[in-house]
């Protein structure tokens, strides 16, 4: 009996953790959403309020404009800011990827001995705050920065190269930052992998890369699934990277959506691209819930 | 002139000069670092025999198959296969296919794609290929599961399964690491008869590793016994059990026990030595006597000695001491005698009789004796 409480109390945690942190805030967010703007404190009219009682609230909600969303369809602005954060996050999350798993297989292959050394050196930038390291890479690549100067210093360029402010940045600073979010996942799918495998792939006649790919990365798909998500999903919303190390050229949406709200002061508008982003990345996670759950039911 | 023949009497070619090895290791050394795996090896296997690599861990046993796998190079000396040279043939064109002790069945295709995944490598078509995989699921009796995926599976039917996608390609050579070593006793006695069928049923060479002598004994046409590297002795079961080159290898396959002395007397076939236990006459191994007062071991396997309580008569050998342990696992008892010089010797009996009148018990002081010929005077 008393098992049978601890143990519902134990699943009731993160659903309690879900509603207070996630959908209560999502709540309000969307309020604002589909409220008017106005000039005051706070700068909105909600259009319902619990305290209207049940029957008033409904009575509002079927008159809901949803004006705040025609405006984000009407303006290509916002438009263009949702594409190009998804262009610049998905192309982001394969030069991750195609840097990120290497370094995961030659982790997962050193010697035991080493590995949590490793490990260690791959989580060891998050001992630094996040807005610090992307300040110092305004340091490494501004027209006189440390890269420039080595450069230059070797003789590989004449002029310095202009990457400070432009998209280059932008790539530059999310894999960075997003780098250990790809390593991590594909790290610990391969390190558990049994290296037998690979050696039957072989045996049975496959080359080295054959044996690789049938086998090695095939199996590693959990990990690079997660590892992409991970870095795909906080990418497209990113603010702090296209702000710093981006140009007036750089639209992305966490940016568009910071400008609504602090410069615009328009809480409705900002509210409405927030819980459009939501959806927008609602998406690749419901797919890739499904996936895992086919391959958790494919395995069994 | 009683002899130790092997098993299937008219199999031997290892007695035929004129036979060709199927598999050579010649001046094989590997190491690892300074680390020294195999150690100037040399070793023939021949066409359809089933051979087994016997060791403790750590002897090199299961680097010398995964040399002939081609996981490994030879640091020195060359393998042959069939006569040709193995050197820098990477393992996917050798024709030679393990079991691995982990199965290593690919956790992400069903058991009939694990069959037929080196049948698709080697580009054979569909019809073809899936009949051969039928054939295969039928060879260990699988046929119901080839839909399923390995972790759906008993370690009994996953052994089964890495077996037929090791035999699927038709190799002339099917390495085995440890095949056994993952099943419970029952379930390990029914496959050795079932592994013995299926070399005998395909005719394929088998080369097997293991830790286990009473598995190998069971199986093998013949059996090396390694030592760090190196061979300590190769021969049939029988050789290797009744007539151990060494004390190692008298020690290490079966239960033995091995008494010290120095060489007292000698003939052409039988040596006395002398030791704490008095004087001890026992067969002469090889051709040439030790030199009198030369340090020599007596090695007797438990079952080869008679249990008396009075003294016997007319016996080549007698020891006498106190009972210290007897243990009774149904079909014999095994006691264990602590002799006046304070060896402990074990000697088995066969409990032919379900009652016994007057069983030995503990403390009582028996006889144990033995003729000449039940046990050899070794040099090392």
């Amino acid at each position: 009996m008393m098992r049978a409480i601890t143990n519902r109390l134990v699943i009731i945690i993160p659903y309690l953790w879900l509603l207070f942190f996630f959908l209560l805030p999502f709540m309000i967010v969307l309020r604002i959403a589909l409220s008017d703007l106005e000039y005051g404190a706070p700068p909105y009219t909600p259009q319902f309020s619990l305290a209207d009682g049940w029957n008033v609230m409904w009575e509002k909600l079927g008159q809901l404009d949803f004006e705040n969303f025609g405006f984000l369809a009407s303006d290509s602005l916002y438009i263009n800011s949702y594409l190009s954060s998804l262009q610049i996050a998905f192309f982001s999350t394969i030069l991750t990827l195609l840097l990120g798993f290497p370094l995961a297989y030659g982790m997962a292959r050193a010697p035991s001995g080493i590995r949590p050394t490793l490990l260690m050196l791959v989580i060891l930038p998050f001992w630094t705050s996040f807005l610090i390291r992307v300040y110092a890479w305004i340091g490494i690549l501004k027209q006189e920065g440390l890269l420039n100067q080595l450069l230059l210093w070797l003789g590989l360029i004449d002029t310095p190269l202009e990457i400070l402010s432009t998209n280059k940045a932008v790539y530059i600073g999310i894999v960075y930052s997003y780098l250990p979010f790809m390593v991590l996942p594909i790290y610990s799918t391969l390190e558990k992998m049994d290296e037998s495998l690979v050696e039957a792939a072989r045996d049975l006649g496959c080359t080295r890369i054959g044996a690789f790919w049938k086998v090695t990365a095939r199996l590693a798909v959990p990990g690079i699934l997660a590892g992409c998500l991970l870095v795909f999903i906080p990418a497209v919303g990113e603010f702090v990277i296209p702000d710093l190390l981006g140009g007036s050229g750089t639209l992305m949406i966490g940016k568009t959506l910071w400008t609504e709200f602090f410069n615009n002061s328009d809480w409705t508008v900002a509210s409405a691209i927030a819980i459009v982003l939501l959806v927008v990345l609602v998406v690749p996670i419901v797919l890739f819930q499904n996936a895992q759950a086919r391959a958790a039911e494919a395995g069994r | 002139m009683p002899s130790l023949g092997s098993i299937r009497r008219s199999f031997a070619p290892w007695d035929d000069p004129a036979a060709k090895p199927y598999i050579s290791f010649k001046n094989v050394t590997k190491r690892f670092g300074d680390f020294v795996a195999v150690d100037n090896l040399s070793l023939d296997v021949y066409e359809r025999e089933f051979f087994s690599l016997l060791g403790p861990s750590g002897c090199g046993k299961t680097t010398l198959l995964r040399m002939l796998a081609g996981f490994e190079e030879p640091t020195e000396g060359e393998i042959f296969l069939d006569g040709q040279s193995l050197k820098g043939v990477p393992p996917h064109k050798r024709p030679v296919n393990m079991m691995f002790q982990s199965y290593a069945l690919f956790p992400h295709m069903s058991v009939a794609d694990n069959i037929a995944f080196g049948l698709k490598q080697d580009g054979m078509e569909k019809g073809a290929r899936d009949e051969r995989v039928a054939q295969m699921l039928k060879l260990v009796k699988l046929e119901e599961f080839a839909k399923r995926k390995p972790d759906q599976l008993s370690g009994g039917q996953r052994q089964r399964v890495a077996l037929a996608r090791a035999v699927a390609k038709r190799p002339k050579l099917l390495l085995l690491d440890e095949p056994l070593g993952a099943l419970d006793k029952k379930l390990r006695e029914e496959t050795q008869f079932e592994l013995m069928d299926l070399q005998q049923q395909l005719g394929l060479t088998f080369m097997i590793v293991t830790h286990d002598q009473e598995e190998a004994m069971t199986m093998s046409d013949r059996i090396a016994v390694m030592d760090k590297g190196i061979i300590a002795q190769i021969g049939t079961p029988a050789e290797i059990y009744e007539a151990p080159n060494s004390r190692y290898v008298a020690d290490f396959i079966g239960s033995g026990n091995i008494l010290e002395g120095n060489v007292a007397s000698s003939d052409d076939a039988h040596v006395t030595i002398k030791g704490g236990d008095g004087e001890i006459v026992g067969a002469l191994r090889g051709s040439k006597a030790p030199a009198n007062g030369e340090a020599a071991w007596f090695a007797i396997r438990p079952e080869k000695m008679q249990v008396s309580r009075s003294k016997p008569e007319n016996v080549d050998n007698a020891l006498e001491g106190e009972v210290w342990d007897i243990a009774y696992l149904g079909d014999m008892t095994i006691i264990n005698l602590k002799l006046d010089s304070g060896n402990v010797v074990q000697a088995s009996m066969i409990n032919r009789s379900r009652l016994v009148e007057d069983p030995i018990g503990y403390d009582e002081r028996i006889w144990l004796s033995f003729s000449a010929d039940s046990g050899l005077v070794l040099e090392r």
